[in-house]
């Protein structure tokens, strides 16, 4: 029989959160901006000029057919270069919080961007016509009549997909930044006490989503009321 | 003031409008009547530009509707346009449903089209529920709103889309009410509603469709009196007797 031993744990309390505010930062960043570019990329994708529509398709097919795991890489390889390069920063700067918010900010856009299209086609067809017939460009149109009501039957599946997103961060440990998993993975490494600090890493992560779900779920009632 | 001549339009096989002509004058009110699916709703909805045509040509105010170089939502914003169901924007309140467009079409102060807003809805009767959201309103109510909606704008003709085909028959005398109102100021109108009683009381003359085409076009009191086609003589049958 396995003989745990939690007694790491409390003195590594600190540094765990440490780790937990990279994860939230991650995914608040990744959120924010993945619903931004999505919901650009929606509405390019249903957008009748056909230039618009072909990059909007191609983007998103591309991001949903690759994983999650190779984009992160990629981005750690090339985005830090790239950052220095343009931004003339030093070799010491640590890009890794950064080149990691850009590459969840750009894959996540790809799924948000098939909610918001969702969203936007769920909003009845003569909401548009009244739009456009009270003068209204078809920009203004989609900005101030379509998209407000478009986020709003799309909110719980939005949230939906960003607690799927807090937990994918945990992928970042592939370049050694420490958000919350990677911190419980070197503190488990540095004791020895791998499995009880990953079961914990577990248990942290399942009570948070579990809760966020529940929430997500009194909200679609609400919403469906 | 609206021009239509020799439109024509189709959805692939189906011609849903073949060589439709009609003039209407400042200050006239049309009632464009026929069966369901006779294309009267396609005609007003070109008109606007809100649905394209194939053939012909639409002159409102002026300016050619079909035409290349037409700024559409320019001339929409001129043109009223009451929808059969309403079409309020749910997510606003009937005041910033009467607002909105003013303030981002036309560029008024928010000041200015607020007052403007609250003197329309005091005009039908509905200056308490500015600060409601559409679906706490009636039916009836709603279209009220939709109405003044349009009239924020100034429109120089409006078009009336089965105003009150969706509504509970209780209300449907307090839109018309708002309509005849509308008429008597001398709006110039063009509606499509079966609502023979309206069109007798206001309407200038009668617009009578069938399969795409306007097979008649007569003063009121003429169409009513003696309808020269039998489609139409059928049509009267059947709207004023039940």
């Amino acid at each position: 029989m396995y003989d745990f031993d939690w007694s790491s744990i409390p003195g590594a309390l600190p540094f765990l959160w440490q780790g937990m505010k990279i994860s939230l930062a991650i995914t608040a960043i990744a959120i924010a901006a993945g619903i931004a570019w999505g919901t650009a990329l929606a509405v390019m994708r249903l957008s009748p000029a056909q230039s618009l529509s072909l990059f909007a398709a191609g983007y998103v097919s591309l991001f949903r057919s690759v994983p999650l795991v190779m984009v992160l890489l990629w981005f750690f390889l090339i985005v830090p270069q790239l950052l220095r390069d343009v931004l003339h920063l030093s070799h010491a700067t640590d890009l890794r919080l950064a080149s990691a918010m850009v590459a969840f900010a750009l894959f996540e856009a790809a799924y948000y961007s098939e909610i918001m299209r969702a969203g936007i086609q769920s909003v009845p067809k003569g909401q548009r016509s009244a739009a456009l017939a009270l003068g209204m460009t078809p920009l203004q149109a989609m900005w101030f009549v379509i998209l407000p009501q478009a986020f709003r039957n799309m909110v719980p599946l939005l949230l939906t997909q960003a607690i799927i997103l807090f937990q994918d961060t945990s992928l970042v440990y592939v370049s050694a930044l420490a958000d919350f998993f990677g911190a419980a993975y070197k503190v488990g490494d540095r004791d020895g006490r791998l499995v009880e600090l990953l079961l914990f890493a577990g248990a942290v992560y399942f009570v948070l989503c579990s809760v966020a779900s529940a929430f997500v779920r009194v909200l679609r009632r609400r919403v469906a009321a | 003031m609206i021009s239509v001549r020799d439109l024509y339009k189709s959805y692939g096989e189906l011609e849903v409008l073949s060589g439709c002509s009609m003039e209407v004058r400042k200050g006239e009110v049309i009632v464009v009547c026929g069966p369901s699916g006779s294309g009267k709703s396609t005609l007003i909805k070109c008109v606007n530009g809100l649905e394209p045509f194939d053939r012909g040509e639409i002159v409102v105010d002026g300016v050619s509707v079909g035409a290349r170089g037409t700024n559409l939502p320019k001339l929409r914003a001129r043109v009223g346009m009451v929808f059969q169901h309403f079409e309020l924007f749910p997510h606003m309140r009937v005041i910033d449903n009467l607002t909105i467009a003013q303030v981002k079409v036309l560029g008024r102060s928010g000041e200015e089209a607020r007052r403007k807003a609250l003197a329309l809805l005091e005009r039908v009767d509905l200056r308490e529920h500015a600060e409601k959201h559409p679906g706490q309103l009636s039916g009836g109510q709603q279209q009220r709103v939709a109405i003044a909606r349009s009239l924020a704008l100034d429109p120089v003709c409006m078009l009336l889309d089965e105003p009150t085909s969706a509504l509970d028959p209780e209300m449907i005398n307090e839109v018309l009410d708002v309509m005849v109102a509308l008429a008597r100021d001398g709006m110039t109108m063009v509606v499509v509603t079966h609502e023979m009683g309206f069109a007798r009381k206001v309407a200038s003359r009668i617009v009578f469709m069938d399969h795409g085409r306007i097979v008649e076009e007569a003063p009121t009191t003429e169409f009513f009196a003696s309808p020269r086609t039998e489609r139409a003589q059928q049509f009267l049958s059947k709207v004023l007797h039940h």
